[in-house]
């Protein structure tokens, strides 16, 4: 079994966002980096995966330079090895593109994505990247299973859930539910600093679009307190203020 | 060229995101001097099929498929096929997990820029811009879509609904597709909830409701009001509430008109889930919790004091 988990790295989700050079950039000052917490699961799901069936799990990441030390956590975590992109991630086309000429030639089994990233919350790479290797692709698991070369899975639909079989190889977004993420302990912490962190030049990807500029959520007024002893007050503030019932 | 829809049906009903990504068709067709059509898969009410000529569709492309099964590959290519032969330039998905699986890999069969978490109409004066939702709700960006094809996947609950009533002109094809590389094994259906994503109307409690068993009067608030359930990341993590009612950044995104929240202090994680709801109600016993600074409405005081009156008082309001 060859996994590729596809690695995004985000700000921490405690992060207060804010934008810079006339809004046209997201303000990274004094931000901390950490694994997509999709992307956590996926490391792990695919852990468990070949600590049963055998085989290699690998990290793709597109990104600079200063993300090599969120790529070693994920290493930390357990995967055998990583790729770095070396290119700035400027939307999900390109990625995708820089994915899927990467992963082309290399036989992987399944490609893991989380179902989107908490930054840009694109949610297109799994299929972006499966569309271009022509792979089938199934978005937001809850359960995966292998059995040969057939995985059989569980994905949130509108309104509930299904489950569905799919002959390998394939891509797939993982949902949080799929598994309790691991947390690197320190044998995994020593041995990512010797694990292989490949760095490959970008191919030549024709622009799809660009981010022009950025705003934040405008400032809400004061909130308007109701007595607790007369609650039915809302209802009216409700119905006949706000008119959303 | 047209402005085009997927309008995706739910056991052969359109849902509210359809006639809104209408509505958002037929606005940017307005804005492109072209018309707004409807590409629809599978066997849909005739009723609801006239309906997409009340938001301004004029044209309709409803593709045989032998089941209403859906398999993102063969619906990704279904809904290209159709988009070419309507001569499509901008396609319009609604963003729900259907849309999600498709859109991604339509937009590479059409070699357009595609963008999701839409929830504006675009600006098309200088280019084509739109307005989508980033950084969780806490931030929103403005991506210019370069290519000429675009695929966007709009929002529910972004645009309001307008009606504008078109002659409708519906053409039925069968259009080939390679056999579905997924077999469905079983579906499984949440009975008479309304799904999260596209609720109107949420009322989301967490820990302060001190145990699973107190969730009663939250559910009995939510059918009076025909609200959709959710929940705190704590409290789906201790198993009190599944993880599909978690909204929040590492949860489920929500926007709905009205967002009750009770007994839910608003970590930022969770205030980034739910900041675009248009109208938030807080209910805490702490004056000082964080959801208050976002809340449009408050009280400050015990959920099992309040609630009881509050949902007699929407019983009363909604009868009348």
């Amino acid at each position: 079994m060859k996994i590729l988990v596809c690695m995004s790295v985000v700000p921490d989700t405690t992060t207060k966002i804010t934008f810079v050079e006339n809004n046209t950039k997201f303000n990274t000052q004094g931000v901390q980096f950490i694994i997509n917490p999709y992307d956590e699961v996926s490391i792990t799901k695919s852990l468990e995966l070949t600590e049963k069936l055998g085989g290699t799990v690998s990290l793709v990441h597109v990104g600079l330079t200063e993300n090599d030390a969120v790529i070693r956590k994920g290493l930390a975590i357990g995967a055998h090895d990583a790729f770095r992109i070396n290119a700035e991630a400027t939307d999900g086309q390109f990625v995708a593109e820089q994915i899927a000429a990467f992963a082309k030639d290399k036989g992987y089994d399944i490609i893991f994505t989380g179902r989107e990233s908490i930054d840009y919350n694109g949610g297109q790479v799994c299929g972006l990247v499966a569309e271009l290797l022509g792979l089938p692709s199934v978005n937001i698991i809850t359960s995966i299973e292998v059995d040969g070369n057939t995985a059989t899975m569980t994905r949130d639909i509108d309104g509930g859930s299904e489950k569905l079989s799919c002959s390998l190889p394939m891509v797939v977004s993982a949902q949080k539910d799929l598994c309790e993420p691991r947390i690197p302990n320190m044998r995994g912490i020593m041995s990512a600093r010797t694990k292989p962190l490949t760095v490959i030049e970008p191919i030549s990807v024709e622009s799809f679009g660009k981010f022009q500029s950025f705003e934040s959520p405008k400032p809400k007024a004061s909130v308007k307190l109701i007595d607790p002893e007369h609650p039915e007050e809302l209802i009216q503030l409700l119905r006949n203020e706000a008119k959303v019932i | 060229m047209s402005v085009v829809i997927f309008a995706e049906n739910s056991e052969g009903k359109f849902k509210k995101g359809v006639f809104e990504a209408a509505t958002y068709a037929y606005k940017t067709a307005n804005k492109l001097g072209t018309e707004a059509k409807a590409i629809v898969i599978g066997d849909v009410n005739q009723e609801d099929l006239n309906k997409l000529g009340n938001y301004g569709i004029s044209t309709v492309l409803k593709l045989n498929t032998p089941s209403n099964e859906f398999h993102t590959q063969s619906w990704s290519e279904l809904v290209s096929q159709g988009f070419k032969t309507m001569q499509g330039s901008v396609l319009i998905i609604s963003n729900t997990y259907t849309g999600k699986s498709i859109a991604p890999r339509i937009a590479i069969k059409l070699g357009a820029s595609l963008a999701t978490n839409v929830i504006d109409l675009p600006d098309t004066t200088n280019g084509f811009v739109v307005k989508r939702g980033s950084f969780s709700g806490k931030g929103f960006a403005f991506v210019n879509l370069s290519r000429a094809t675009k695929v966007i996947a709009l929002t529910p609950n972004s645009i309001d609904l307008e009606e504008q009533v078109t002659t409708l002109t519906v053409n039925s094809e069968t259009i080939g597709t390679q056999a579905p590389a997924t077999q469905i094994i079983g579906t499984s259906k949440t009975q008479g909830k309304i799904p999260l994503t596209e609720a109107e109307i949420v009322v989301s409690a967490g820990r302060g409701m001190k145990g699973p068993e107190n969730w009663g009067m939250i559910e009995e608030l939510a059918n009076v009001l025909g609200a959709a359930t959710a929940c705190s990341k704590p409290v789906s993590d201790v198993g009190w509430r599944p993880h599909s009612e978690h909204v929040g950044q590492t949860g489920i995104t929500i926007k709905p008109n009205l967002n009750i929240a009770i007994g839910i202090s608003g970590a930022i994680q969770h205030l980034a889930g739910v900041s675009s709801s248009k109208v938030i109600v807080v209910i805490n016993t702490d004056p000082e919790a964080p959801f208050f600074k976002i809340a449009d409405y408050g009280i400050v005081g015990d959920a099992f004091q309040v609630l009881p009156k509050l949902i007699a008082a929407a019983k009363a309001s909604m009868s009348s």
